[in-house]
């Protein structure tokens, strides 16, 4: 297989998450688009390692590894998101802006 | 970069007589409609109106994203991907809709007034990396014909071996997530008089 394909739909999987990362409002989406990030990340380290045939299996251990702490981004980021809801009685980015410029 | 590789026969064939794109294998087919669905999931995913839908098309996507891997003869991540991500992941991402109380049924305001800016650096990452890509890969060929390079038993051999101290590292980092989730959720922390 020609190494172009992974690549390619890896790109289109990181815009694709790109383009959730900054148009959602919600913040579950948009962890949801982190995670489509991330899998487009660990597509290539994967496609890299097949081509290379590592002896260590760099990429595919590294993505085993990227897998895990995308589940403990998630993890806690889903306790912010949370706390943030009891605090405040909401879960839109729009509405949680006490850190920006005053205008 | 290699530029030389050894087939079967002890041949030695250059990179660069890597087959046309043209001659597409079987392995490609199942590949492009694989990667055709996954990408067309992260799409419905990320453009949803009902924000259950996204999560579940965000199911879809991920379990794409698996069948790439074992088209790639990553069996085991592609098992872990399905057992972690489809298994563990979306059903967090489900509880988080559940307990901030997001409506169920289509929202028009899902979106930020970002939205054009964002299609824009959505649309320029992609030109822009398939560009490079395309110059940087064009003769590179995966060789699919090697046998057990995504088992369990390299795999387990490379985490336990090569892999053992990042490995350690890695249990430790997902205690003090847990430890740390607990933490921020907990009520009874940080505010005086402990129940």
């Amino acid at each position: 297989m020609h190494l172009l394909y992974p690549l390619i739909v890896s790109a289109g999987l990181f815009a694709i998450g790109l383009y959730g990362l900054l148009a959602r409002r919600n913040l579950v989406l948009v962890l949801m688009s982190v995670e489509l990030l991330l899998a487009a990340v660990s597509l290539n380290l994967v496609a890299f390692d097949v081509w290379l045939t590592d002896v260590l299996r760099s990429g595919q251990v590294l993505t085993l590894m990227v897998i895990a702490i995308a589940a403990a981004e998630v993890g806690l980021g889903l306790a912010i998101v949370l706390q943030l809801f009891r605090q405040r009685a909401t879960s839109s980015i729009d509405d949680l802006d006490t850190l920006t410029e005053p205008r | 970069m290699r530029v030389t590789r050894t087939v079967a026969t002890g041949r030695t064939v250059h990179a660069a007589e890597a087959p046309s794109y043209l001659d597409v294998s079987g392995s490609e087919i199942v590949f492009i409609l694989i990667g055709v669905i996954t990408l067309g999931a992260a799409l419905l995913c990320v453009t949803s109106r009902n924000v259950v839908r996204a999560a579940l098309w965000l199911v879809v996507a991920l379990g794409g994203l698996a069948g790439l891997y074992l088209v790639l003869t990553a069996e085991l991540v592609a098992i872990v991907q399905v057992l972690i991500y489809v298994g563990a992941v979306v059903v967090l991402l489900l509880f988080g809709l559940m307990v901030t109380k997001a409506p169920i049924g289509p929202q028009p305001d899902l979106n930020t007034a970002n939205r054009p800016v964002a299609l824009v650096v959505a649309v320029a990452a992609f030109g822009l990396l398939v560009a490079v890509l395309i110059d940087a890969f064009r003769f590179a060929y995966l060789d699919l014909t090697v046998e057990g390079q995504g088992g369990a038993e390299a795999i387990g051999g490379a985490v336990f071996g090569s892999w053992v101290l990042p490995f350690e590292v890695l249990s430790v980092l997902l205690l003090a997530a847990v430890i740390g989730a607990i933490a921020i959720t907990r009520r009874d922390v940080g505010s005086k008089g402990r129940r």
